[in-house]
This record gives C-alpha cells, sequence and structure tokens, in this order.
C-alpha cells in the first residue's frame, strides 16, 4: 500500500509539474508582466489612441459575429437534431470544418474572395465597397472561425431534451414562434449560453484570421490580439502587455463562466 | 340531389405539406445559407483560383525549398508536441480523474487555458517566459539551449495549444472505465505493470490517438502563438501557415493560394483520420 502511494504522490508531482510549466507559469506571468511595475503603465497604455481603436474593433466585431453566429447555430442545431435526413454526417462534418482549416487559410479565402484581384473584387470596386483591409472582412473572418461553436455545444442538448413538451405545445395550440420562445429555449439555455460563451471568447481573441484581412495598421485595423503583436514586435512590450492583459482578463472570465455553466450542465468538452 | 363527396383526407394533406414547407423553410435556409456564403463559396475561391495555375506550377510552388522546409519544421515539431502531449497528456487525465489531491478542481480548470487565452497572449507570455532571461528559459540558457525565437520555441507553443485534447477526450472515457475489471486483474495475480499494460492502456488507445490526432490537427494549422515565439526565418523555424501570411504580405497571391491549398488539403486528410479514429473509438467502447 505504502508503494502505491508513493507511486501516486510522484505521478501527481510530475503530471502537475508539466500543467505549470506548459500552461499555468505562463498564464500566470501575464499579470505580471503588465503590473510588475505598478498600475501606472497599464493606465498610461490603455489610455493611447491606438488602444482604444484596438478595444473598439474587438467589441465591435463580436457584436456582429456573436449574435448571427449564435442565429445561425440555433438554425443548424435544430436542422440536425430534429431531422434525420440523408447527408446529416456530412453537414455535421462542414459546420465543424473551420476547426480543423488553419485561420491563415480562412484569411486567405476571404482576401480570394473579396480582395482587389478577388472573385467579387472587381465588382465591389466599383461600387466603391471595401471589405478586405476593413471591417466587414475581418467581421467575415471571425464568423468564419467561430461559426461551429452554438451548433456544437446546442446540438446534443437538443437531442437529449427530446421532442415530447415541443408535441405537446402544439397539441395545445402554440404557434412555431411561441414554441421556439417558451418551450425550446428555455430548455437549451444552458447549453446556448456555453456556446455564446465560446464563440465569444474566440471573437475577441481571434487573431491570425483577422490579422490576414485587416492589414494589421495600427490604430486604424488592429483589433487587441493584433495590437499585442504589433507592440511588441515593436518593442512597446509594456503596451503589449497591457492589451494582453485585458485579453487575459477575458480569457480569466471565459474560464470562471465556463466551470459555472459546466456545473449547470454536466458538460465537458472538447 | 347528388351528393359530391367532401374530401377531406386531400385537403389535410396540402396542409400539412405546406405547414411542414413553413415549418422547415426558416432554419433549413439559414443552415445552408450561411454555410455557403461564410464556409462553402471561399472555400470554393480557394480550391479553384488553385486549380486555374495547372498541376505543373502548382506543384513547381507547392514543393519549392522554402515550402518544403516550412512544411518539415511544421510537421516534425508537431510529431513530436503529439507524442509528448499523448504521454503527459493521459498521465495528467489519468492523475485528475483518478487520484484526490488538494486544489484538484482548480487544476482541472486549468486545463482549458489554451481555449480561453487568445493565441497571441499565448505566444506573447511563452515568449517571455521562455526567453534566455525568462522565469523558465534562464535555465536552458547555462546549457545553450535557446528556446524563445527558435524550433524549440514551436515546439513549446504548439505543446500549449495541443495539450487539453488529449485530457479532454480521455477523461469521460477514464470515467466510465469501470474498476472492477483493474481489482479483478490484480486479484487473479496479475503485477501492476501487467494490469496497466494489459487491462487499463488498451481501451485507452483509441481516444488517446483520437486526442493526439486533434491537438496535431490543431497544432499544423497554429499561426497565432507561433508568429509571436519564433523569429519565422525559412529554413530555421518558419512553419507553414506563417509562409502563407508572408506570401500575402509580399502580394504574392499565387504563392499564398498554393501553399494555402495544401495545407486546406492536409486538414480535410486529418479531419478524416479523425472521424476514424472517433468510429473506432465509439465501437471500442460498446464492445
Amino acid at each position: 500500500m505504502q508503494k502505491i502511494k508513493s507511486v501516486e504522490t510522484w505521478l501527481i508531482i510530475v503530471a502537475l509539474a508539466y500543467l505549470a510549466l506548459i500552461l499555468i507559469i505562463p498564464a500566470i506571468s501575464v499579470f505580471y508582466e503588465a503590473f510588475h511595475k505598478g498600475v501606472q503603465p497599464f493606465f498610461e497604455a490603455i489610455q493611447t489612441r491606438e488602444f482604444t481603436v484596438a478595444v473598439e474593433l474587438t467589441v465591435i466585431i463580436a457584436l456582429i459575429a456573436v449574435p448571427l453566429n449564435t442565429v445561425f447555430g440555433l438554425c443548424a442545431a435544430w436542422v440536425i437534431a430534429r431531422n434525420n435526413f440523408k447527408g446529416k454526417t456530412f453537414l455535421v462534418s462542414l459546420i465543424d470544418l473551420p476547426f480543423s482549416i488553419s485561420p491563415v487559410v480562412a484569411g486567405l479565402m476571404i482576401v480570394l474572395l473579396y480582395g482587389r484581384n478577388g472573385w467579387f473584387g472587381p465588382f465591389l470596386e466599383s461600387i466603391d465597397a471595401k471589405i478586405v483591409f476593413a471591417l466587414p472582412g475581418m467581421t467575415l473572418a471571425t464568423i468564419f472561425v467561430t461559426f461551429p461553436f452554438v451548433a456544437r455545444e446546442v446540438i446534443p442538448v437538443l437531442e437529449e431534451v427530446g421532442t415530447e413538451q415541443e408535441e405537446a405545445a402544439r397539441t395545445l395550440g402554440a404557434s412555431d414562434w411561441q414554441i421556439f420562445w417558451r418551450v425550446t429555449l428555455p430548455s437549451i439555455r444552458w447549453g446556448l449560453l456555453y456556446g455564446v460563451l465560446l464563440t465569444n471568447a474566440r471573437a475577441m481573441g481571434e487573431f491570425g484570421a483577422v490579422a490576414v484581412v485587416s492589414g494589421s495598421i495600427i490604430g486604424q485595423t488592429a483589433t487587441l490580439p493584433i495590437f499585442v503583436e504589433l507592440a511588441y514586435k515593436n518593442y512597446q512590450t509594456e503596451a503589449a502587455f497591457s492589451a494582453a492583459v485585458v485579453l487575459g482578463l477575458l480569457g480569466a472570465l471565459t474560464l470562471i463562466f465556463k466551470e459555472i455553466l459546466e456545473r449547470k450542465t454536466k458538460i465537458k468538452e472538447v | 340531389m347528388v351528393n359530391i363527396p367532401y374530401e377531406p383526407p386531400m385537403e389535410v394533406n396540402t396542409n400539412q405539406i405546406s405547414k411542414f414547407i413553413s415549418k422547415i423553410s426558416i432554419p433549413w435556409t439559414i443552415t445552408i445559407g450561411y454555410l455557403t456564403i461564410i464556409l462553402l463559396v471561399p472555400m470554393a475561391a480557394l480550391i479553384l483560383k488553385s486549380s486555374t495555375l495547372g498541376f505543373g506550377k502548382f506543384w513547381e510552388i507547392a514543393t519549392s525549398d522554402v515550402a518544403i522546409s516550412a512544411y518539415q519544421v511544421t510537421f516534425i515539431t508537431a510529431i513530436f508536441a503529439g507524442l509528448i502531449n499523448g504521454l503527459m497528456g493521459t498521465l495528467l487525465a489519468w492523475v485528475l480523474v483518478r487520484y484526490d489531491f488538494p486544489g484538484r478542481k482548480i487544476f482541472d480548470a486549468m486545463i482549458d487555458i489554451p481555449f480561453a487565452l487568445p493565441t497571441a497572449v499565448a505566444g506573447l507570455v511563452l515568449a517571455t517566459v521562455y526567453s534566455p532571461t525568462g522565469w523558465i528559459g534562464q535555465f536552458f540558457t547555462p546549457f545553450g539551449i535557446k528556446i524563445a525565437f527558435s524550433q524549440l520555441g514551436v515546439f513549446v507553443a504548439m505543446l500549449f495549444i495541443s495539450l487539453p485534447f488529449v485530457v479532454r477526450t480521455l477523461q469521460p472515457v477514464l470515467q466510465e472505465m469501470e474498476r472492477e475489471t483493474e481489482e479483478a486483474s490484480w486479484a487473479l495475480g496479475a503485477t501492476d505493470w501487467q494490469t496497466f499494460r494489459l487491462v487499463i492502456l488498451p481501451p485507452l488507445i483509441p481516444p488517446i490517438l483520437t486526442g493526439v490526432a486533434l491537438g496535431f490537427s490543431r497544432a499544423v494549422g497554429e499561426y497565432g502563438s507561433i508568429v509571436v515565439i519564433a523569429s519565422n526565418i525559412p529554413f530555421q523555424d518558419l512553419i507553414a501557415p506563417v509562409l502563407v501570411f508572408q506570401r500575402l504580405e509580399e502580394y504574392d497571391y499565387v504563392g499564398a493560394t498554393v501553399i494555402g491549398a495544401v495545407l486546406l488539403l492536409i486538414s480535410l486528410v486529418l479531419l478524416l483520420v479523425i472521424n476514424f479514429l472517433q468510429k473506432w473509438g465509439s465501437n471500442y467502447a460498446e464492445n
């Protein structure tokens, strides 16, 4: 028994040491680096115009991408969980596709489509609309990399809830909208919220796909993650860490809410 | 007077069909329309653009020296990261499911850090901590080992982003595993090592491989954390996604398209492999 106990201790120590080296120490260092000279540099950095623009852009993109992806995710989840049809597995794989495609490739696709030499390039130029190197392209890139989350989280919940209550409501004369708002939505709300949380975290944190289509001009088309990279590569370490700590807080909040929602729904997802 | 019989069935039928259509049309239209605009048309743009080049030209760019070295750096590093995380992720999942120790729940929640922390921030902190004077990097400096801004930095970033996949795929399987079989194996006189190798490990192989494949697929496509921690010098630590980005910055759209198409193809193949592994895993669980 003594031998087993000591093996157990060693396994725990090795596992946690690895976790600390790879995840925990780096994650903690963001807060240390941002604040080890006091809060003064942080407050100076976040008051610059470039920083404000980055925050605004990040929030605007999330405000567009998250609701659109939520509506899509709900529709797609309904289609998949409530219908049987040929090619259902194919549709599910299609929805999961953005998780396997490199974000850079996702951004590249948008450039090839809406860029100056792209399919719609000449048309967009003729109506004087700019998508690439501007907000619409960055939003499209964000939507691309984040649309699977809601559907993925809602599908299993919808399947588990079943159709009995919805059918009962229909028999009692409820309309489709009434059924959706009063029966379906309340029963999937935690799963939906979980999906929205993951969508938002990824939307605000997305770097690769957005960087490709943004042109990365600080103060103009740089979101917070792009600001982090640009500031770091320009040796403005303090500015980089000030932006990083804001994103780090977003990450910490996401983890906390995730934990709360996992307790409510008892889901643990990859 | 002849009574023409009223035909309710027909009426009901058309009603049901129109009801059915009105019921399905909105979600179906949004799902298919959204997928087309956001996913399918952009993918078609990449595939068709690269196919207009002709095979010879495509092959020439796809197999240029810089590209080959970028694939090599990407894949070799991702394979090593996958192997290490396959091992350490399994250990972590085992420790978190089977043992009880103070702070277990917090450590468990921390596994998700790579999903919650934006990749640019991950790259920034890893580059800082693993730099020659950083918290962890300083211990390697005396041995002449440079982690940040080298291929080892790419490796560390890949370890970071792919770790949760193995742990999270394995945890539910471990939780459902019955301890009776292990106890039976001990009771029948098997040693610890025999029990582990013959009883515990076999059902864990499919989920471990699935987790490794998921993490590998993520590592191969990763851009954000690696572009920050690597020096991105060709033939040294330049990975394929960063090469695509550099080509675009140089307005070399053809080069970017070709290497992007290669990466897309690879990720589709990996997706098939992952689907196969997941099927194998669920078959295994049923038997």
